[in-house]
């Protein structure tokens, strides 16, 4: 069974088609990073995958449970509330700008999720937040607030804000987009150590290094379609598509 | 000079009246404001032009005029007898709470739709996401104009005066009018003068409270 199975998706803003009938599966411990030119597609699709934008065909398991569907002729099928709710708890996601709750802690972002939706004790998701910010190396900042810290930082908060919710799999919507050059690495450093653990990851990325480095399959989209779906040596190396080649050279 | 001390002491009188509406007035219609706007932000169509119509009225018509028609108007069209006090506290909390509608209403609309994303990819409800994300982030932002509104409303209690309830101008007025003085006025002033002072003290606490995280 797959993390994620994704057939035939299509979504439309108006009289742009987004997404064109993308299908993709994600097994369980992969690391997938999606690449290719603004305005392919990409953070729709992910957007898609997690709910947060509503698609308008296809199908969507997560661990296969279905959480979005419709049939022949188009129309959503209503899946059970719980269902979705479930199939989409499985994700987390970590958006390019961050989005932490600015009005609370580095700890309050990351207990809260824990003890508001999951009803942990607050003691137990203290202690498991505690972890988790020693794991992205930012313990000593657990009583900063979000101003108070780098965008780097911030991301990794956000990192572990998500964990803090035990996904199956992660979702990074641009993860170091928004960030100075010198705090990419900081936060492509925790990604790592979450490939490394064999976390499902489906990564949104402009770092063709990383995505070289840390993926087992590269997806590479163009004008709302996946033009080539393989691993990193092949697309990098030996892309099928004359234009994936030019996107890489012009990038490389 | 006890005449001096008599007059002060028969505006202080008017001034409790003043102060009970004032403390009703902020007590319920910042409650009323947040309810809707709450439900003008809803999804809910009905809802969201219902609350709308009620702003348009209490918004696009004097105080005072809402005044007349509670006080003379329900008697005489629904046979509803409210003392000054009530039909008072009634105009002001609706009132009041129509400009607390579209101030906090401007305030939740201000909040970056990342904060809902964020929130709802963590599994959180709607109105978890309200309670816990949204509104304590709405606090900060409404804080000066809310804290217009409350000093606004210190000076607009004075037109309860129109319905002859007793408060601190009117009483003020009564001497003016009995001793040829105008003492009452400047110290009717001076008192209206201690309450925004106070008032404003609150609000700027407030809002250094609220800015730790800015």
């Amino acid at each position: 069974m797959n993390m994620i199975q994704a057939t035939n998706i299509s979504k439309r803003f108006g009289n742009l088609e987004v997404l064109k009938n993308v299908s993709l599966s994600v097994a369980k411990g992969e690391v997938i990073s999606i690449i290719g030119p603004s305005g392919s597609g990409k953070s729709t699709l992910l957007r898609c995958l997690i709910l947060l934008e509503k698609c308008d065909g296809g199908r969507i398991e997560i661990e296969g449970i279905p959480i979005e569907a419709f049939d022949e002729t188009g129309r959503r099928i209503p899946l059970p509330h719980k269902d979705v709710k479930d199939g989409v708890r499985k994700m987390g996601m970590v958006f390019q700008n961050f989005h932490l709750f600015p009005h609370k802690t580095v700890l309050e972002n990351v207990i809260e999720a824990p003890i508001i939706v999951n009803k942990i004790p607050r003691e137990e998701a203290i202690k498991e937040a505690e972890e988790l910010l020693s794991k992205v190396g930012l313990l000593d900042k657990k009583d900063a607030y979000p101003s108070q810290i780098s965008g780097g930082q911030k991301q990794r908060v956000a990192i572990a804000r998500a964990l803090a919710m035990k996904p199956d799999i992660m979702l990074f919507d641009e993860p170091t987009s928004a960030l100075d050059p010198e705090l990419v690495g900081e936060v492509l450093g925790v990604i790592k150590k979450l490939a490394s653990e064999h976390m499902t990851m489906l990564v949104v990325t402009h770092e063709m290094g990383f995505a070289k480095e840390v993926s087992d399959r590269v997806v590479f989209m163009d004008q709302g379609e996946i033009i080539e779906d393989a691993p990193p040596e092949k697309l990098f190396n030996n892309p099928d598509h004359p234009r994936i080649k030019a996107f890489l050279e012009k990038i490389l | 000079m006890s005449g001096t001390l008599g007059m002060i002491w028969y505006i202080i009188k008017g001034s409790i009246n003043t102060l009970e509406l004032y403390g009703i007035t902020i007590v319920l219609s910042i409650p009323l404001g947040v309810l809707g706007a709450l439900g003008k932000v809803s999804k809910s169509k009905l809802l969201s032009s219902v609350i709308g119509f009620y702003t348009w009225i209490f918004r696009g018509t004097p105080l005072l005029l809402q005044l007349f028609f509670i006080y003379f108007g329900l008697p005489h069209f629904l046979g509803i007898n409210l003392d000054k006090f009530e039909a008072a506290s009634i105009t002001f909390v609706l009132n009041y709470g129509a400009y607390f509608t579209e101030i906090f209403r401007g305030g939740i609309i201000s909040i970056d739709k990342g904060q809902y994303e964020a929130a709802k990819v963590l599994g959180m409800t709607y109105s978890q996401t309200m309670r816990r994300i949204i509104l304590p982030q709405t606090i900060r932002r409404v804080l000066p104009a809310t804290s217009n509104e409350a000093i606004t409303l210190v000076k607009d209690t004075a037109l309860v005066a129109a319905i002859s309830m007793d408060d601190l101008l009117r009483n003020a007025n009564q001497i003016v009018a009995r001793e040829y003085t105008i003492i009452p006025f400047v110290i009717a002033g001076v008192i209206y003068l201690l309450l925004t002072s106070v008032i404003v003290w609150i609000f700027n606490k407030l809002e250094q409270k609220y800015s730790i995280y800015e």
